[in-house]
């Protein structure tokens, strides 16, 4: 399998996109080429199953390789592992539910669909790249997009929001870029390589790990909502359009766990090791805060925002905890986080555009006017507080499981606040979605609203179905991504000595 | 012929000149008829010095030429094809246009010899025939008050600096016995003497001056600002491009052996420069002080890559102008339509305005005589009124604070991984921030241009074909001088 087949799809979508002089079209366009992109990730995703036995160790198959700028040995090396294959089939997912619920976009049509490919592109390249400069060239192709989106098609404080987000993402991408180079000029001239697999065979003295690993690591945490860092997320998904919302929470904050994972934690396991303590303070504080400051939330949008936080916490804690199954279900999490958030905020997206107020003291008793949406609203909820048979569940069980297996007091501590957050999450939760659903309805203002239409229920059943499947049949996604998390730790344990 | 070869570029920008002349003193031509000869014939010389030169010297070693150098006089002489169309419409609207355009082509001569010279007169020389026509044509706004300012100030500043620049050299001949760059090299050899370092300081002050070096930065402000728009889009390109190729020259090759000595000055000068500029440039209103400002930070980016190491740095330098030399012209050109001054009654242009359904002089144009306004405010709502021009002008903008797909970034890149290559990673992490810095001024026009309302009264804009010919040219140099990788290779080639 050709893996520049899924990054031709949108790039050409883009393109055509751009050359149809018809506005109305485009947005079939842009349809037609996610569907393509979906139909393309599910046969990768088969396919890597059924390859995966001769795959070698570390697992990446499909590799192509092609010298970019020789005089730096930068080459376009792309090649997937599990942990690849499952972020590329969540890219998929997300886009083709985001470009279904934009389906009624009505300002500047051409220009938004184009910029949701080319950050469709962006994440696409990210999760396939192996070598760290045109990994963070694909990063960086996403930030602005993300901008625009906010900026031109937002609501509410979108200028702020967007800038906010513009500048602390190119902070996060300035520290990557820092690290980046340092590794790069690390070894003798000659030698000097960007691509990761080589990187990852190499030995690097302990210091020189310890001093690279905090600018690589807290650069893609910037774009994860590691702690202190976590600021742009509320503002930035609040403000944006729901595509954009759901293409930030579902794509862009994995852009960052992936690299933690597959840049930071890969390249520098000494450095991991030496700094887990304090990324397992930084993931628990995130998780506990992130709950509390969601339950003080009267807007939806923020309420899932700061949610997302507090799992997007999960994820840095399972990649901190250093263990095979913690990475696994830290994996599972970006997942599961990426397919709830979506659904959550294209849910958000729907109600809103009927109600148009997403203040949840404003709402209640919608499920008799729009019965469905409400349906969609509580599956997405019922995941994000972790209903066994629901993808949330299989997720958290993972990280937590994974973190328990670590041997020390302080391990246990944070795995047992992390366990006990999901009370305070299952507090906001069912709060949000039983004020906006049940109780009397405003029959004057709510009654004559109609439910969902054709496009809404595809983008949510789409959604719905990747919650469900990872909920009931872990087990296809556990086959993918262990053998990548084994391999990771095999290689940990090798040059951890 | 040697002679041939060797000067192939100044003979053929000279033939233009000629030309020119010639026209000028027959019967003359119409502006538009000229211009447009003169755009074929720059063309066609652009074409033509893109092929490989073999390297060599003339003039009893005066003067040198090689791939690199014809390389490098080939991006400028681009640039000036690129500017003579972008600016087509400010340049068939002058009087004097024959005489702008021999001026221009002057100051690309004197570049042209900057670039290859090898002995300090003909240095000395060359950089005064660049600079002379330039205050000139700062000038050309005949009828503008900040035009004459601008010129006198570039014209005070630049002979200030060339006295600094003959102190130097004077000082330079006294101690080695030469004027010869490689005489001078060799009889300077090792030794850090005081001077040796006077030398070296008085030489790079010069130098400072001319690319706007901070603390040598004050003119460029107002000298961009009340210059005719196509002199500061070629001042701030071409004349800053070919400086800073003079400048590795000279650091390279006159004083190879002082370079502990002078890493940490230029890296002090790297950062004060990155951040004076970036932290002004936040603070204007006016386009062109924008730009000015930003021009200054990009310099400082430059110079983060000369305290690099020698061949990796002349590639990432020269690389990073071609780059810069698409972006920034792309967003002169796109300002350029913006500014417009007093159209002419026969102006298709203001038949554009007609097309787009009001009678009357919209609000937001420029009074007849006001020299055109370049408040940032004017570019509100460019989305609704042209689409092609606001996404070239963000696709400049984003090119030049450094942002992928386009060249920008590319470019940026390499000038860090040139200063990253000596190991100095403050001098990157400073840099960085800069980025970040710089991203924000950035989107703060990209903001007004997506993000809000366009003035009452404002209509479409349609530039003109050839205007639009020139912008879609470096749109998709800024596009594709990244992605194909295979020019930074050749670049690279060349400087080895």
């Amino acid at each position: 399998m050709n893996l520049f087949f899924i990054l031709a799809i949108p790039l050409l979508t883009a393109v055509f996109i751009l050359l149809e002089p018809r506005r109305e079209q485009s947005r079939l366009l842009a349809l037609v080429g996610s569907a393509l992109q979906f139909v393309a990730a599910l046969m990768l995703f088969f396919r890597y199953r059924s390859d995966l036995p001769d795959a070698y160790n570390p697992p990446i198959l499909y590799r192509e390789q092609f010298h970019w700028y020789s005089q730096w040995n930068i080459s376009w090396h792309a090649g997937v592992d599990g942990i690849s294959v499952a972020m590329i089939l969540l890219t998929a997912f997300v886009v083709l539910a985001g470009v279904l619920v934009s389906w009624k976009v009505n300002k500047m049509e051409k220009s938004f669909f184009f910029l949701l490919m080319l950050l469709s592109i962006g994440a696409y390249g990210f999760f396939m790249s192996l070598d760290l400069f045109t990994m963070f060239f694909f990063l960086e192709i996403a930030v602005i997009p993300k901008y625009l989106l906010i900026g031109v098609w937002g609501s509410g404080r979108k200028e702020y929001s967007a800038n906010k987000l513009a500048l602390m993402l190119m902070g996060g991408s300035a520290l990557i870029l820092v690290g980046m180079l340092a590794l790069y000029f690390y070894f003798p001239a000659g030698e000097r390589t960007f691509d990761m697999t080589l990187i990852s065979t190499r030995e690097i003295p302990a210091d020189v790990q310890r001093w690279i690993f905090p600018f690589i690591f807290v650069g893609f945490g910037v774009f994860t909502a590691l702690f202190p860092f976590h600021t742009w997320v509320p503002d930035g998904h609040s403000s944006a359009p729901t595509a954009g919302s759901m293409f930030l929470a579902g794509i862009s904050m994995k852009l960052g766990g992936y690299g933690c994972l597959r840049a930071a934690t890969w390249l520098l396991p000494e450095g991991a090791q030496a700094y887990s303590g304090i990324i397992i303070l930084l993931a628990t504080i995130a998780i506990i805060y992130g709950a509390f400051a969601t339950m003080m939330q009267k807007d939806l949008k923020y309420i899932n925002a700061y949610s997302s936080v507090s799992h997007c916490g999960f994820v840095i804690l399972g990649i901190g905890m250093l263990t095979e199954t913690s990475i696994t279900g830290a994996v599972y999490q970006m997942v599961s986080h990426g397919l709830m958030t979506a659904l959550f905020f294209a849910v958000i997206g729907m109600v809103y555009e009927r109600t148009h107020t997403r203040m949840v003291a404003e709402m209640g008793g919608l499920m008799k006017a729009m019965p469905f949406i409400s349906a969609v609203m509580f599956i997405a909820g019922l995941a994000s507080l972790g209903l066994p048979g629901l993808s949330g569940f299989v997720a958290e069980m993972t990280v937590f499981m994974g973190s328990w297996e670590k041997q020390g007091t302080l391990y246990k501590l944070a795995t047992i606040l992390a366990c006990a957050s999901i009370v305070v999450t299952a507090v906001y939760v069912l709060r949000a979605v039983g004020g906006t659903m049940m109780g009397p309805m405003n029959e004057q203002r709510y009654g004559k609203l109609g439910d969902a239409l054709w496009y809404e229920r595809w983008a949510a059943l789409i959604l719905i179905l990747g919650i469900l499947a990872m909920g009931l049949a872990p087990l296809w996604l556990h086959d993918l991504v262990a053998p990548g998390s084994e391999a990771m730790m095999k290689h940990f344990s090798v040059a951890g000595k | 012929m040697e002679f041939l070869s060797g000067m192939r570029t100044e003979l053929m920008v000279t033939a233009v000149i000629f030309i020119l002349l010639f026209i000028k003193l027959g019967r003359g031509m119409e502006n538009h008829t000229l211009l447009a000869v003169t755009q074929v014939m720059l063309l066609a010389a652009s074409a033509l010095s893109f092929w490989p030169q073999e390297s060599g010297s003339l003039f009893g070693g005066m003067f040198t030429h090689g791939a690199l150098q014809g390389f490098q006089k080939s991006i400028l002489l681009t640039g000036t094809y690129l500017v003579s169309l972008l600016f087509s419409d400010w340049l068939r609207r002058s009087p004097h246009m024959t005489e702008f355009l021999v001026l221009m082509l002057s100051s690309l001569l004197g570049m042209c010899f900057l670039i290859s010279s090898a002995h300090l007169l003909m240095f000395y020389l060359s950089l005064e025939l660049t600079t002379i026509p330039l205050a000139a044509m700062s000038n050309f706004d005949l009828d503008q008050k900040k035009s004459s300012e601008a010129a006198m100030k570039l014209i005070l500043s630049s002979a200030f600096s060339s006295g600094i620049l003959l102190f130097g050299i004077s000082l330079v001949y006294g101690a080695t016995g030469s004027l010869y760059f490689p005489d001078i090299a060799a009889a300077l050899g090792n030794q850090h003497e005081p001077l040796t370092i006077l030398m070296f300081l008085l030489l790079l002050s010069a130098f400072a001056f001319k690319m706007s070096i901070v603390p040598f930065h004050f003119w460029t402000a107002d000298v961009y600002e009340g210059s005719p728009i196509p002199v500061t889009a070629f001042l701030s390109v071409m004349s800053k491009g070919a400086v800073a190729f003079a400048l590795l020259t000279v650091l390279y090759t006159v004083f190879p052996a002082q370079a502990s000595q002078w890493f940490g000055m230029i890296a002090l000068l790297a950062v004060a420069t990155m951040l004076i500029g970036n932290l002004f440039a936040i603070r204007q209103d006016n386009l062109k002080r924008f730009l000015a400002f930003s021009s200054i930070a990009q310099v400082g980016f430059i110079l983060v890559a000369v305290s690099g190491q020698q061949p990796v740095s002349i590639t990432a330098v020269t690389y990073f102008v071609l780059v810069y030399m698409f972006s920034n012209l792309a967003a002169f050109g796109v300002a350029a339509v913006l500014e417009q001054p007093d159209p002419l009654p026969d102006d298709p242009w203001v038949e554009g305005i007609k097309m787009g359904g009001s009678e009357a002089m919209p609000d937001w144009m420029p009074k007849p005589g006001s020299g055109g306004t370049q408040k940032i405010s004017d570019y509100r709502g460019l989305i609704k009124r042209s689409p092609l021009l606001t996404w070239i002008m963000a696709l400049a903008l984003f090119s030049l604070a450094g942002i992928p797909p386009t060249a920008g970034f590319f470019g940026k890149i390499f000038l860090l991984s040139a200063g990253a290559a000596s190991q100095h990673y403050w001098l990157i992490i400073i840099a960085a921030l800069n980025m970040i810095v710089s991203l924000y001024y950035y989107l703060k026009i990209v903001r007004v241009m997506f993000m809000t309302d366009p003035p009452p009264h404002a209509t479409k804009l349609y530039p003109d074909p050839v205007v639009q010919f020139g912008l879609i040219i470096c749109s998709v140099g800024i596009v594709l001088v990244g992605l194909v990788s295979w020019i930074y290779d050749y670049i690279s080639s060349l400087a080895h």
